[in-house]
């Protein structure tokens, strides 16, 4: 009775339409699970056909959210995960932006994307252009920075405290009591770099 | 009713307020008692859980599950370890895989158990509660008995679970339920033909089948409206494929309806748990695969291997090839997914938490609107909302 369409058939669909597969950059199958890029320009197009058409029918958007690839060029990656129910199937449509790059809102497709689009401008400082209401929705009212960036620390900037004196709660800059412990999980048997090593370090990856 | 000007007025309501189910702050913007506009903050109980995981090992990640819908704590974990698992490719053995659905579906009674008298309390009935409560103190003695924690289990592993059941234990869940029946009876005698209960209820907080669509609404909120979906029966994970069991569906999808299919689903979930126990065989309770799960005890006395891989487990971890997945698990509340990246480290790249109550609360000003302010607390308990889950 509860019959799912997979990737293999996905991606057949996806290669019959033609105005779709015109869109997509590449794609990619991991764990049973398709993936397709796409760029930012075209994201509202490919989302309304994978919504819209009759052989996709992605009528709900299970999840959005932000990825942060420092090392990129283009940094960030918003990950849009849709769900068919007619279809019994689900597909990640992935495209590429940065914090000045700005990617189209999908709201007027998806009500239900705005506060996603919040939390991923939220936690990366990704802009949805045509999100009427792009406000901080997780972090503490007048937060600074975007937490969910690499490069945001992992225990942040300030810290609150109940002032006795004060009578009130202050913020502070963060005091670790503790320095702040980093572990090197590489094993020193293993793949370990040295300053000044003439080994082929590659050749001593082998796990 | 007069509709002067002078009649409209904005009230905050919460973040402390006992019909918020936790810390949620409403602004709302009213004419007379009459809702015209719900602008929910959220965030109070915002902890940074997905940057936490990312900086910890995929088992050092594990526990953070519980600590978001913390009513139904063992299925948030279900959808994180189902998640590594593919990523990993580790098989779990079938005895695992029931202790899993066993203790899945004491979840999602553990959280029905919460929320279906919340909801009556929050019209004006106070008994339901106590029965409920009494309930779950019985079924988290079972969490309890099982990993030693009531609450916060980190009990289920990659590759399985992480202690096995004693025959005693299996014996007197199997004993609590036929009972459980008679206590949801009972409520169902209180509430389900009660005057006021349906007053309250019928025909507030509507949800189309379109509604559930555009607002990206699932479980309990997709079945209220007629969806015939359930992804332990759409798209069966663990082995729900062979038990058998109904997916109870409403007509209307008003808050009334998401009460029956609540009750109806922990009767389901009662007769689940009798055939999960029923078909469990001795047997291992977690993966051999010895790159993922630890050593016996005994083992590490003689194995100097079986050494290595204890301490290589417990500091290193184990390395998760590249690749993303989404996993996703039917939760008492709707559809709890995990989306994880792995970079081929030892720790998640990104780890993205679906939750279903994100969705649910985002709704409210769409469901609100129009309707009279004490009914606005009726469909937020009837959204079956932890704020554990939607702050994150």
């Amino acid at each position: 009775m509860f019959i799912r369409k997979d990737h293999y058939e996905l991606l057949e669909d996806l290669k019959s339409h033609s105005a779709i597969s015109s869109l997509v950059i590449k794609h990619e199958v991991s764990a049973g699970d398709l993936s397709i890029y796409v760029s930012n320009d075209d994201i509202y197009d490919v989302l309304k056909i994978l919504k819209d058409d009759d052989i996709f029918l992605f009528s709900q958007l299970t999840d959005l959210c932000g990825v942060d690839w420092p090392e990129n060029e283009i940094r960030f990656e918003v990950v849009y995960n849709l769900l068919s129910m007619s279809n019994n199937a689900r597909i990640r449509v992935k495209s590429l932006t940065d914090d000045k790059d700005n990617i189209q809102s999908i709201c007027k497709l998806f009500p239900c994307a705005e506060w996603y689009e919040r939390e991923a401008f939220d936690l990366f400082g990704i802009n949805f252009v045509g999100n009427k209401d792009l406000r901080r929705i997780l972090t503490d009212y007048g937060f600074e920075g975007h937490p969910l960036r690499k490069d945001f620390p992992l225990t942040g900037y300030v810290e609150v405290r109940y002032d006795d004196d004060k009578k009130r709660i202050i913020y502070e800059p963060v005091d670790l009591k503790q320095e702040f412990r980093s572990f090197d999980f590489e094993s020193p048997w293993e793949g370990v770099k040295y300053p000044d090593d003439n080994l082929d370090s590659e050749n001593l990856d082998d796990k | 009713m007069t509709n002067k000007s002078t009649d409209k007025f904005r009230v905050n309501f919460g973040p402390q307020h006992p019909a918020a189910h936790g810390v949620l702050r409403l602004i709302l913007d009213l004419d007379g008692e009459v809702v015209e506009r719900v602008e929910p903050h959220i965030g109070l109980l915002h902890r940074g859980t997905e940057k936490l995981i990312e900086n910890k090992t995929y088992l050092q990640a594990l526990p953070y599950f519980d600590r978001l819908d913390y009513v139904a704590p063992m299925n948030q974990e279900h959808a994180f370890t189902l998640a590594v698992e593919s990523l990993l490719d580790v098989i779990v053995p079938k005895r695992a895989q029931y202790i899993r659905v066993l203790y899945s579906e004491i979840g999602r009674i553990l959280s029905h158990m919460i929320n279906v008298p919340a909801q009556a309390l929050d019209v004006g009935a106070l008994t339901p509660t106590l029965w409920g409560w009494e309930e779950r103190e019985k079924l988290m003695v079972f969490y309890e008995r099982a990993c030693g924690s009531r609450l916060h289990a980190a009990y289920f592993r990659t590759g399985g679970v992480h202690q096995d059941l004693e025959d005693s234990l299996i014996e007197d869940i199997y004993n609590f339920c036929d009972p459980f029946l008679n206590v949801l009876d009972d409520l169902e005698n209180l509430l389900t033909e009660n005057r006021i209960f349906k007053q309250r209820n019928v025909d507030i907080g509507i949800v189309t089948k379109q509604d559930v669509l555009d607002w990206g609404l699932t479980g309990v909120m997709a079945r209220g409206s007629g969806y015939h979906w359930d992804l332990r029966k759409t798209q069966p994970y663990e082995c729900y494929e062979e038990l058998d069991f109904q997916i109870p569906v409403g007509k209307t999808g008003d808050n009334y309806d998401r009460y029956l299919v609540r009750v109806e689903e922990c009767r389901q979930s009662i007769s689940i748990m009798k055939q999960v126990i029923n078909k469990m065989t001795p047997g291992p309770i977690i993966s051999e695969d010895k790159k993922v799960a630890p050593p016996k005890r005994a083992d590490m006395k003689s194995s100097m291997e079986a050494l290595i891989h204890h301490f290589k487990l417990y500091t290193e971890g184990y390395d998760v090839g590249p690749g993303d997945v989404y996993r996703a698990i039917e939760a008492p509340k709707g559809e709890f997914g995990v989306y994880l990246i792995s970079d081929g480290t030892n720790k998640p790249y990104r780890c993205k938490i679906r939750a279903p109550g994100f969705a649910h609360l985002q709704s409210i000003d769409y469901l609100g609107k129009g309707h009279l302010l004490p009914d606005l607390s009726a469909i937020l308990g009837s959204l079956d909302l932890v704020f554990g889950e939607v702050d994150r």
